[in-house]
């Protein structure tokens, strides 16, 4: 095998230019597809990070139905006290949780004293918030970021800080209606102004869990929502089965499920963006399959076309049909591999560059973001693989096609 | 016992409706250690039957013996193994493989047709390329010799395996007097020291002054052409 590879090494060597051009091709493919994988990989984590680090949790838990009413914020669909106590016990088996939060969302009349609006609020215990969403703090441009907030505090979104002229410091009143339809309002302080980011929650502001029980007259344990954060995002597909299994099958006296357990791509509408840039890479992916599949089968071709002679030549001496075949293949191989090596490395080093440059880029509201371009073993073996398999792949035709010929015609080609 | 028998030999080409009779019904026999031509005009049918003999063109009816075995029934691998292993090979434009040293290409059979060892096959290659006086050229490519020099490379890659039979279509067509000479007294030299086989397809009349036996094709039969005491053709 060692000479079939001695010899397909130098038939490449004789036709240099060729055999230059086609590796340049597939290591420009390579180059790309890699530098794009790593790039939007980067953009896709940051964005991914910015949304559950930031705001909604890794995996969030309801009472059944609460998230197809979540534009009205329902106080009716609370989770109860008893509930409650049961995600609790289930989380405390799942060693992947880090954190999680409880929290009540409640719409409320948002007054400066001078005008009115409507405000959506996060209630929340504020450590076990930060432990969920530990990028939560980097959200607050105004005022003090330690603690997040005390009671009697509010974060408020920073459009209406910027609607209603409210400043860190200033006072507001909150007015909102409990579950059963009466009115109560409470005195704030404006702790923070909160960034807005886009999905939902990114506009809500946020207050002490125990001010809005009082503001809505909430005696007993009820939470709207529960955010969990895990150790790590890639073990959200087994913890999300596992909550799925042990509370998404719990069935009240009416045989009703109780509860609802969502990841954060059902929730938030960049799932459909991150999917997005998915399909972008598979066809990146496919376009450089086809770019390696065209170029070595058209050199590959053209070989076994110039060398008809010679291919008669070890044919009459005896080289079996299987021993030409594999001849050829070796050929489409090694351009494969040394067009996948070039094209790694020189990957590998744009994205050690990048990285060193730190690169800072805009995304919506967000300015300044760092572009962290990394990109996982994986992904290299994949394309890797993918390169190689398909330059054998691409030299098989010509190769079976040189195998195949009759001696006597192909010595007698010119 | 004789290397190649041939018993009613026949070769039938057919292009569309037209049946084209290369050989017919020949038979002759080759003894072994013989230096043996097949002349006649072009189109006569002198590398068709090289082409038989070499298990390059299997024939139409008839039998076909090379080597002790009926060659008349091998399928395209065996008919590969079989020549890998029995036959040698030496054509009119040399046919060295470009990419290959003169060292290689004599080397070539043993190592991807028979699979030698390592030092026995070097040893065997040096012998040979020193037989055929090539071994002060070894390193050199093909390009970066004469066409005599790779003609005799071409005659070493033939004997290196100990084949028992080579057969040389027009081997001296593409080259000069003094070198024609040169390498046909190398191959009967190779055939007094390696009791091989040696068989031409020729139209040189050089080779046919020196072969022993030649046979006459004319329009696809065979006769043989007999030598008078003084080396006169009869």
């Amino acid at each position: 095998m060692l000479n079939i590879f001695k010899l397909a090494a130098r038939n490449l060597f004789r036709y240099k230019r060729r055999t230059l051009l086609t590796s340049t091709l597939i290591t420009l493919g390579v180059v790309s597809v890699l530098l794009f994988i790593s790039i939007s990989g980067s953009f896709k984590a940051l964005m991914v990070g910015q949304i559950t680090d930031s705001m909604l949790g890794h995996i969030q838990i309801h009472k059944k139905g609460y998230l197809a009413s979540i534009d009205s914020l329902p106080l009716n669909r609370n989770l109860t006290g008893k509930q409650i106590d049961k995600v609790v016990q289930v989380l405390a088996e799942e060693d992947a949780v880090e954190a999680y939060s409880m929290r009540i969302k409640l719409g409320a009349m948002f007054s400066n004293f001078i005008e009115t609006t409507n405000i959506r609020l996060n209630a929340v215990t504020p450590t076990d918030e930060m432990k969920t969403a530990p990028l939560l703090t980097d959200r607050i441009l105004e005022g003090e970021k330690e603690n997040l907030l005390k009671a009697g505090e509010i974060l408020i979104p920073e459009l209406i800080s910027k609607g209603m002229k409210v400043k860190v410091g200033d006072g507001i009143v909150l007015v909102a209606n409990n579950k059963d339809g009466s009115v109560n309002g409470q005195n704030f302080m404006v702790r923070g102004i909160l960034e807005g980011i886009s999905g939902p929650g990114g506009r809500d502001g946020m207050i002490h869990i125990n001010d809005a029980k009082s503001l809505l007259r909430i005696e007993a344990a009820e939470v709207s929502e529960i955010a969990i954060r895990l150790k790590d995002i890639y073990l959200l597909p087994a913890v999300f089965t596992s909550l799925q299994e042990k509370l998404g099958s719990m069935k009240n006296k009416q045989g009703m499920p109780v509860f609802e357990v969502h990841t954060w791509e059902k929730i938030s509408p960049f799932f459909n963006i991150a999917k997005m840039i998915d399909l972008m890479t598979f066809f990146i992916k496919i376009m450089l399959v086809a770019i390696v599949l065209v170029s070595i089968m058209n050199v590959m071709v053209m070989a076994v076309y110039e060398r008809i002679n010679e291919i008669g030549t070890i044919a009459a001496i005896g080289t079996l049909p299987n021993k030409i075949l594999s001849l050829f293949v070796v050929e489409g191989f090694l351009m494969g591999v040394l067009g996948t090596a070039v094209g790694t490395t020189i990957s590998l080093i744009s994205i050690a560059i990048m990285n060193a440059t730190q690169i800072r880029f805009d995304f919506g509201r967000q300015t300044g973001l760092l572009l962290s371009p990394t990109i996982g073993a994986t992904d290299v073996i994949f394309v890797v693989v993918i390169v190689v398999a398909i330059a054998v792949i691409a030299s098989l035709q010509p190769a079976w096609k040189a195998a195949k010929m009759d001696p006597i015609t192909a010595l007698k080609h010119v | 016992m004789s290397v190649v028998v041939a018993e009613q030999l026949i070769k039938t080409y057919v292009a569309g409706d037209i049946k084209i009779e290369a050989i017919r019904k020949v038979n002759f026999s080759i003894e072994p250690a013989s230096f043996v031509s097949f002349i006649g005009p072009s189109g006569s049918g002198k590398t068709t039957l090289l082409n038989m003999i070499g298990c390059l063109d299997p024939p139409t009816a008839g039998k076909l013996q090379v080597a002790g075995q009926d060659i008349t029934s091998l399928n395209r691998q065996n008919a590969a193994r079989f020549r890998g292993e029995h036959i040698g090979f030496v054509f009119q434009d040399f046919n060295l493989i470009p990419v290959l040293t003169v060292f290689e290409n004599v080397e070539y059979p043993l190592q991807m047709v028979q699979s030698w060892p390592n030092e026995k096959r070097k040893k065997r290659v040096m012998e040979m390329l020193e037989a055929v006086g090539m071994a002060d050229q070894a390193r050199k490519y093909p390009s970066q010799i004469s066409g005599g020099q790779k003609q005799r490379a071409a005659v070493a890659r033939a004997l290196v395996t100990n084949a028992k039979l080579v057969l040389a279509d027009e081997p001296t067509a593409n080259l000069d007097k003094e070198t024609a000479n040169m390498v046909i007294n190398l191959m009967k030299q190779m055939r007094d020291e390696y009791k091989t086989t040696f068989v031409f397809s020729t139209h040189d009349p050089r080779i046919v002054d020196n072969v022993e036996i030649t046979f006459v094709l004319d329009d696809g039969t065979l006769h043989k052409l007999e030598k008078s005491a003084g080396g006169d053709h009869a």
